[in-house]
């Protein structure tokens, strides 16, 4: 027996795209596109040339028994597409793959749903989809409801449900299945965190089980933390593959190559107003505490910064800010000249900001890089998009903490006591301040 | 970076079973097995499927289940004053009502079975794009779920032949065969269009016309005898014409002189609906490695 779960060979997808004026769409398109062929081609016109496009493309690799591989990519990778291949809910056009073990595949929650029905009814039809035995439903029906948190609907529609009690239900019946390889598609990405932590615990107590796991996120902590091994495409192909941290680098560095500018103000900013800006923001830089360039800092090292400003005007009393995000989105903090009460009287022309962080205390992890140029006292980044709109605001990738012995379990970020004592009814037993280094220096796990 | 190792000891690599399923995906090419065996496989599924349609298919109706017995009552008394007694179309010896209700029975069955079979694939659509079964299951599912209207109408039809004094005879143990016949003609039918359906969505709107037109040339509100002998042959082009005739002479054959029993015509018919569900069948499969991506 090979210790192989998915060997996947030189896949390829193909779709037919373009030749929008002749898509038959409907019988009369097809009709009439059946009469003007035969002339056309008489008049040797070669419009009909079909336009193809390669979603996937050569795409291999191989899935251990009991790993969990994650998938990462920008969007329209190919990443959806090479597991609905796995999946088998369409055919690849070139290449094979193979698969060992019972598969289970989640494209979304709540596949199999039906608005109309129970609560009770629906987990069996959803089980029945996803491909358990209606005697393993019955047999799990309690422990579905218990996870579910929704026992005392369980005789209503579920179309009355609220949205959360329907991604509980949905998820409670997919977390049951019993898969040898489970393909896992952006699942995670409804719900709120407390929903998504515990999707990931699931999944973490299924690879400890020995269930294969092949998972699509755009959670770069999700990844870290479920996952051993990863893969990065692009374009269709893999264009990376190892460890996790190493992918997720990669995976930086191509976005980084992509206008971060374009990315962020056509999804959350006025792009007319933009334009119009006096200043720009031309360049973001961290250093490590020993001066070199970096995006990778030890827990609780310090770094620096620097953010190159280009203003075509003046612009008077900016106030600039930088803010770190956990790469689920969560805004963590912020630094900025006009919290810290440090007057800029204007800028023009290029210009750099220095700044010198404190410790960086944050649980190992990926983080986004934000950096964002206001009017003076306009706001922070919480209220930015309700209140006044920065100049601009610009994505610069993200940095990377890492250490040992903290997990996101620990929360967002550590930051040792100051002074501990134990006492009792006959006086202080034990009491300790906190050594100096322990607060500033890198943090070691005890025992 | 070697902590990401640490997060994840060693891992407890499972019992190796003596049989581990094997998938392979490859792209298609030719023709394609009719995967019978996967049908088989996925039954409980489809079972879920039937369960569920009947289950929907009156809720928040007011009426319920009564919309099952009032649909071929209601079309019976409007036949019966158009048909019976406004253009007196001959029923033979027995009521006009109840020699119009034996055809409506089976007809009314098809009519669902081949417009829901037709509609199916397109209205799961939810379904194929996200999780793998044989894409078959979904018209037979089509086909099987108005097996239990047909039961309830049969039971109204029960009572109609006690109050016209009409007694079941030996020939009504023959009715399975005849719905089978119709279920194998609805499933046929129903496995082109539905895959037609797929890319064409012409025939959602063809389907209403497509069935209307199909009664009138099916003896349902006439007796096959209103036809002239020389073109008898040509209604038996249409199996269903087989199971209305049939259904008739089933059930009131012993006060129907002229009801014909089965004869050469009706093993035409079946051979008709046979070669029209295995071509369907096949032409599915062919065309069902498409359907996520144009569905």
């Amino acid at each position: 027996m090979s210790d192989i779960a998915i060997r996947v060979e030189n896949l390829g997808k193909m779709y037919r795209i373009g030749r929008a004026r002749e898509r038959r769409d409907t019988l009369r398109d097809a009709l009439m596109a059946g009469l003007r062929a035969p002339w056309e081609r008489l008049r040797g016109d070669d419009r009909r040339e079909e336009e193809t496009f390669w979603a996937l493309k050569d795409v291999s690799f191989e899935v251990k028994r009991g790993e969990a591989m994650g998938v990462i990519g920008r969007n329209g990778a190919g990443k959806s597409t090479l597991l609905k291949i796995l999946s088998r809910i369409t055919e690849p056009t070139t290449g094979r793959a193979e698969i060992h073990g019972r598969v289970a595949s989640l494209l979304e929650v709540g596949t199999g749903f039906h608005p109309e029905l129970t609560g009770r009814d629906n987990i069996y039809l959803s089980g029945a989809t996803l491909g358990m035995k209606r005697a393993d439903i019955a047999r799990r029906f309690d422990e579905i409801v218990a996870f579910s948190e929704v026992e005392r609907f369980l005789d209503t529609p579920v179309k009355r449900y609220s949205s959360g009690m329907y991604v509980r239900l949905a998820f409670a019946v997919a977390a049951h299945l019993e898969p040898e390889v489970l393909l896992v598609d952006e699942v995670l990405a409804v719900g709120d965190m407390m929903f998504q932590r515990k999707c990931l615990q699931r999944m973490q107590h299924l690879t400890e089980g020995g269930v294969t796991i092949l998972f699509i996120s755009h959670n770069m902590a999700a990844i870290q933390g479920a996952c051993r091994v990863a893969v990065l495409m692009d374009g269709g192909q893999v264009v990376a593959k190892g460890n996790p941290i190493s992918v997720i680098e990669e995976f930086q560095r191509l976005a980084q190559n992509e206008s971060p500018r374009q990315a962020l103000q056509a999804k959350d900013l006025n792009i007319e107003e933009c334009s119009q800006v006096p200043v720009r923001i031309t360049g973001f830089a961290m250093y490590a505490e020993d001066g070199t360039l970096t995006r990778t800092l030890r827990f609780g090292e310090a770094p620096s910064v620097r953010i190159d400003l280009l203003a075509h005007e003046k612009v008077c009393a900016p106030a600039i800010q930088l803010g770190v995000r956990r790469s689920d989105g969560v805004k963590i903090c912020s630094y900025s000249n006009w919290h810290d009460g440090f007057k800029i009287e204007y800028i023009e022309g290029e210009c750099h900001l220095y700044g010198r962080l404190p410790p960086l205390r944050l649980i190992p992890g990926l983080y986004e890089i934000h950096v964002l140029v206001w009017p003076w006292g306009a706001g922070h980044l919480g209220d930015a998009l309700e209140q006044t709109q920065p100049y601009v605001w610009e994505q610069f990738g993200y940095f990377q903490v890492i250490g040992i012995g903290l997990n996101e379990h620990d929360g967002v970020f550590q930051i040792p006591a100051m002074h501990w004592a134990l006492t009792s009814d006959s006086g202080v037993l034990s009491s300790g301040d906190i050594p100096e280094d322990a607060i500033h220096g890198a943090f070691t796990p005890p025992g | 970076m070697g902590d990401c190792e640490m997060r994840n000891p060693e891992f407890a690599i499972p019992n190796p079973q003596s049989a581990i399923p094997t998938v392979v995906i490859e792209p298609s090419r030719g023709w394609l097995s009719l995967q019978l065996r996967a049908v088989w496989e996925y039954r409980e599924l489809l079972g879920f499927l039937v369960w569920r349609d009947v289950k929907v298919r009156y809720k928040q109706t007011a009426l319920g289940v009564l919309w099952v017995v009032l649909q071929p009552v209601v079309s019976m008394v409007v036949f019966s004053f158009l048909f019976g007694t406004l253009l007196q179309v001959p029923s033979g010896e027995v009521p006009y009502p109840i020699f119009a209700y034996a055809a409506l029975l089976p007809w009314n069955y098809f009519a669902s079975s081949l417009s829901r079979s037709s509609t199916s694939v397109v209205n799961s659509a939810h379904l194929i794009t996200k999780i793998y079964f044989p894409r078959l299951i979904i018209p037979i599912s089509g086909v099987l779920s108005g097996l239990l209207d047909f039961a309830i109408a049969f039971l109204v039809l029960i009572v109609m032949m006690a109050y016209f004094g009409i007694a079941p005879t030996w020939a009504t143990l023959l009715l399975p065969a005849l719905l089978l016949l119709a279920m194998a003609t609805a499933l046929g039918f129903g496995l082109w269009l539905a895959a037609l359906n797929v890319r064409f969505r012409d025939i959602n709107y063809l389907i209403p016309y497509l069935i209307q037109i199909w009664m009138y040339v099916t003896p349902v509100i006439y007796g096959s005898t209103l036809i002239p002998e020389r073109f008898r042959w040509l209604m038996a082009l249409n199996p269903m014409t087989g199971v209305v005739e049939g259904f008739r002479w089933a059930l009131l054959g012993q006060r129907l002189a002229d009801a014909q029993p089965p004869g050469p015509l009706f093993v035409a018919s079946i051979g008709i609906a046979l070669v029209v569900l295995v071509s369907g069948a096949i032409f599915f499969r062919h065309t069902e490695r498409t359907f996520a991506d144009i569905v």
